[in-house]
């Protein structure tokens, strides 16, 4: 909590915590959301919507497998894969997993060198955490294969079991995985940025015209962590349900 | 135009909510290779998802740092979703029973 310096209070001193100091920023005539640039603020919105989305293909997702009569495929089963012996169920999932956790953690880590203005780390921990996703892909890719050249999996039927189960396979983890490639995209852009410097000498965006400034570190990692945060519940609805 | 200090943190506290991701993931994990099943196995995947959700939130995004003002604006509108899933429940549970009156059990 100390952490956190709260400037711009009309009197310098620091605003109320708690339920009072709600009141007091949404009240304030100014900006509401304290020590929050209006970038960092915009990207929780836009995480907030993209956070609906996800609900309602989850949900469909729920409402499919809660009415169909025929038994839903188990995806322990469909998701194992052999190396030379025995399947082990979902390892590839749990891989995934891993990997996804381990870019979060990367990720987490180049937004603190960020600020401690350390250019270098940041910028090599955000291409970590590029190739991390950059894999993730990679292996998601090598599942659709799998499911679609192999299994004959296709939106509208399976050999499993219900038919349902491709389309909302498809739907969530393609929808899931574009978030992640467009991720790895704008992972490369801000470690080019921050490997030139821009961060350092405050060079305006070409586009906003706006100072570059570390934080547009911090606001790609929330992008980055969200990204995550629905593996997690994919992996929990979906995959281990 | 004073811009606010960023987000400044010991880097302790990342590589310890790392490694408790990792460990709820491998248990998560556990619960379907040992076949964990029924209301076990839904309460156990419930409870691990929510912890891992909570951590990267909180920890990971910097909501325990921010003001109030954010918290509540960002993490109380999720909540509505809650009642959609039960309307949802509601109504999946309508379509499954009559789809079991009119189609037969097994007809899709």
């Amino acid at each position: 909590m100390a952490d956190t310096t709260v400037t711009e209070t009309a009197e310098g001193s620091p605003p109320p915590d708690g339920w009072s100091g709600v009141v007091a920023d949404i009240s304030s005539d100014q900006r509401a959301f304290k020590n929050v640039p209006w970038g960092k603020a915009m990207m929780w919105i836009f995480l907030l919507s993209d956070t609906f989305i996800f609900s309602c293909f989850l949900l469909s997702y729920m409402m499919v497998r809660n009415s169909t009569t025929i038994p839903w495929p188990n995806p322990s089963e469909i998701f194992a894969l052999s190396f030379g012996g025995e399947p082990i169920p979902l390892i590839l999932i749990a891989i995934m997993t891993f990997i996804l956790i381990t870019s979060s953690g990367t990720m987490a880590l180049a937004v603190n060198y960020g600020y401690r203005r350390n250019r270098k780390v940041t910028a090599a921990l955000l291409i970590a955490t590029a190739l991390l996703g950059a894999s993730f892909v990679g292996m998601q890719a090598f599942e659709w294969t799998k499911l679609i050249v192999e299994e004959g999996v296709r939106p509208w039927s399976n050999p499993f079991g219900a038919p349902q189960f491709g389309a909302i396979f498809f739907m969530i983890t393609g929808f899931h995985g574009t978030h992640v490639s467009i991720g790895v995209i704008f992972l490369f852009i801000i470690a080019r940025k921050t490997w030139r410097g821009d961060f350092d000498t405050g060079k305006r965006g070409f586009f906003t015209s706006r100072k570059s400034d570390y934080e547009a570190v911090e606001i790609m990692g929330l992008y980055w962590h969200f990204v995550d945060l629905v593996w997690v519940f994919i992996f929990a609805f979906f995959y281990l349900w | 135009m004073a811009h606010a200090e960023g987000q400044q943190h010991p880097l302790g506290v990342y590589f310890k909510i790392w490694i408790l991701l990792f460990v709820l993931s491998t248990m998560s994990y556990l619960v379907d290779y040992f076949h964990v099943e029924s209301y076990l196995r839904w309460t156990l995947i419930l409870i691990f998802m929510i912890l891992k959700a909570g951590l990267i939130v909180a920890v990971f995004m910097h909501m325990m740092w921010e003001r109030l003002a954010i918290v509540y604006a960002i993490l109380l509108p999720p909540l509505a979703i809650l009642v959609f899933v039960l309307l949802m429940t509601i109504e999946s549970d309508y379509t499954f029973f009559t789809r079991g009156i009119f189609l037969g059990a097994g007809a899709g």
